[in-house]
């Protein structure tokens, strides 16, 4: 069977997919990637279906051997070197490119550039096995991916056989990876609950992540937001990117990891096209809210939709002779040799 | 929307959602059809009915329904449907009798009171004025309903605790409350499936298992369950948690005849 031997696994490597739908009313949290723009990005880049699960990172990369087979492995999301080592020589290489990775061969991934998160696709997918109809891993209900944990060091990946005949393929034009500063929510479900001044502040202030930022949620700080009596609610429903305010007034932004119910008031939710950025932010990084309607929200998301079909129609095969291997550059002493050809001039 | 609260019928003895409910925008992938905002098994009823006639046939988009105690959260997929039309179509559906129902089923759960177990027995006693004796005796004296599962996976919201132990949260959560810790908050008593952290106040430990990722649901509960807890010595909780461990032991549980 092929596999990823996974030697370091970085600060928090984990299986995910689309996520665990269906099982919300039993307690069970959805999961899934923090960027799903990144994960259905990363599958095609590899010939996968939507629905393969594969490795999200965060803040920096793995380190892997191939075990049992050549694999093809594509990083999506976020900028990165990507060092592939075999038989002694190892090459650099960028994401948002499929790479082919012969058997035995190690990949270090390094620090993840433009983003909190990545997701490293591997052709045919993860094959841990499906718990609830997903593959993600619940970090919290301890189940799902391998263990229900973040990867440690001498986890094997199980990889599905894939037919690796065809050309390794790559995003010629990557979406932006800088974060837009604003993310689009929609007001409620329990907006009434502020004061009209404390919505005001909520739309009108900057605010930052702070440190206690996690799968589950990120923890802003900026002004605190007024109750018209308290945060308290009798518990409701929460959806991913429900932004639910406690008793010191500063809003929580719940992601992908996000507890089902809550008895906390939740005066916006981040629209679905602007999550998957929410979930790249960093600790410090600087956002604010703008409001829109549902029709608008719901608009914003197929248009991301036909956008990732658009990105997706737009791959073509790696362009070998077109990349310039700079380490190939290096060993061939070709690089001094530019600057002594421009000396003769 | 005004909100219709629980008790009105709508016309022609037909009791339509959109009469009995509004909803609440909850971001372009979800609304919450709420109807009302007590705790109450009236209004929880109309929401279980809700989640069971959605389940029964669903419309067109629909992703998931998340009951709780006074609203259904509805999840849906924007590029198949819109909020617009998926309320305009459950508005319409007819929630018929929903009138409280006996439950179906009683589970009967072991439960080890106070010392390790439940360290805030002794401070619910002394902040209830009543004996550490009378709080189990309430506590145990009760059939609880499964309202709402949620917060972790396989935690259930039940109730109505007796008004005698009624407590507010503790001020500052347990960073580690151990997994089967019977606990109590207010009207509301529950037990911690897994080690989570909690701010509720502990007063006893099941050995009982509420969930399980690979069983089909994975939650022993259903919503409307009956549960009660049966008080027991430390030896007979210990003898029942090994034979869990060995998967050898299988909850009481009554069907109401």
């Amino acid at each position: 069977m092929t596999a990823l031997r996974i030697l370091q696994p970085g600060p928090q490597t984990s299986v995910q997919d689309r996520g665990r739908i269906g099982f919300q009313a039993f307690g069970v949290p959805v999961c899934g990637v923090l960027d799903a723009v990144a994960l259905r990005l990363a599958n095609a880049l590899v010939g996968n279906p939507a629905t393969a699960a594969a490795l999200e990172m965060r803040l920096s990369g793995p380190s892997f051997i191939a075990e049992g087979g050549a694999v093809r492995i594509a990083l999506a999301g976020a900028t990165a070197r990507i060092d592939v080592s075999h038989d002694g020589e190892t090459r650099a290489f960028p994401g948002w490119r499929a790479i082919e990775v012969p058997e035995g061969a190690s990949v270090r991934i390094g620090a993840l550039g433009g983003s909190g998160c990545a997701i490293l696709a591997i052709a045919g997918g993860i094959m841990t096995p499906l718990v609830m109809g997903s593959r993600s891993t619940d970090l919290k209900g301890r189940f799902g991916g391998i263990e229900g944990r973040a990867l440690a060091a001498g986890d094997e990946v199980p990889i599905d056989a894939s037919d690796l005949s065809g050309p390794c393929l790559e995003l010629p034009r990557p979406p932006a990876s800088v974060f837009s500063a604003t993310l689009r929510v929609v007001m409620g479900p329990q907006a009434e609950a502020f004061t009209e001044a404390g919505r005001e502040t909520f739309l009108s202030s900057p605010y930052r992540v702070s440190r206690e930022a996690d799968r589950m949620g990120m923890r802003l700080e900026g002004p605190a937001l007024g109750f018209v009596k308290s945060a308290d609610i009798v518990s409701d429903g929460i959806a991913t990117g429900s932004i639910q305010v406690p008793g010191s007034g500063l809003p929580i932004m719940l992601l992908a990891d996000h507890q089902t119910i809550g008895g906390y008031a939740k005066i916006a939710t981040v629209i679905s096209a602007d999550l998957p950025a929410a979930g790249r932010l960093l600790p410090g990084a600087e956002i604010r809210f703008a409001a829109v309607s549902v029709a608008e929200a719901e608009q914003a998301r197929r248009e991301l939709e036909s956008e990732m079909a658009r990105l997706i129609a737009s791959l073509v095969p790696v362009r070998e002779g077109a990349r310039v291997d700079m380490d190939a550059l290096w060993r061939a002493n070709l690089v001094s040799g530019v600057v002594s050809a421009l000396e003769t001039e | 929307m005004e909100n219709a609260g629980a008790n009105k019928t709508g016309e022609g003895g037909k009791r339509a959602i959109g009469t009995l409910c509004r909803f609440l925008p909850v971001g372009d992938t979800a609304f919450a059809v709420e109807f009302g905002n007590a705790i109450s098994p009236d209004i929880n009823a109309l929401v279980h009915r809700a989640a069971a006639l959605l389940a029964t046939a669903p419309p067109e988009g629909l992703v998931e329904t998340v009951p709780t105690f006074r609203s259904l959260l509805v999840h849906y997929d924007p590029c198949r449907t819109s909020a617009q039309a998926l309320q305009a179509a459950i508005a319409e559906l007819d929630l018929g009798e929903t009138g409280v129902v006996t439950p179906p089923r009683t589970w009967r759960l072991p439960v080890l009171y106070g010392g390790d177990a439940g360290p805030d027995l002794d401070e619910v006693a002394r902040a209830t004025g009543l004996s550490t004796a009378e709080v189990v005796a309430l506590h145990a004296g009760t059939t609880y309903r499964v309202y709402v599962q949620g917060f972790l996976p396989g935690f259930a919201y039940l109730g109505d605790l007796p008004a005698r132990l009624d407590l507010p949260r503790l001020t500052t959560p347990r960073v580690r409350v151990p997994p089967g810790s019977v606990a109590i908050a207010q009207r509301m008593t529950g037990v911690y499936p897994i080690e989570s952290p909690g701010g509720w106040r502990l007063i006893g430990n099941t050995p009982i298992r509420f969930f399980d990722p690979a069983s089909a649901p994975p939650t022993l509960f259903a919503p409307g369950d009956g549960v009660r807890f049966v008080p027991v010595e430390a030896i007979e909780h210990e003898r029942i948690r090994a034979a869990v461990t060995r998967g050898e032991y299988a909850p009481e549980c009554e069907a109401t005849p």
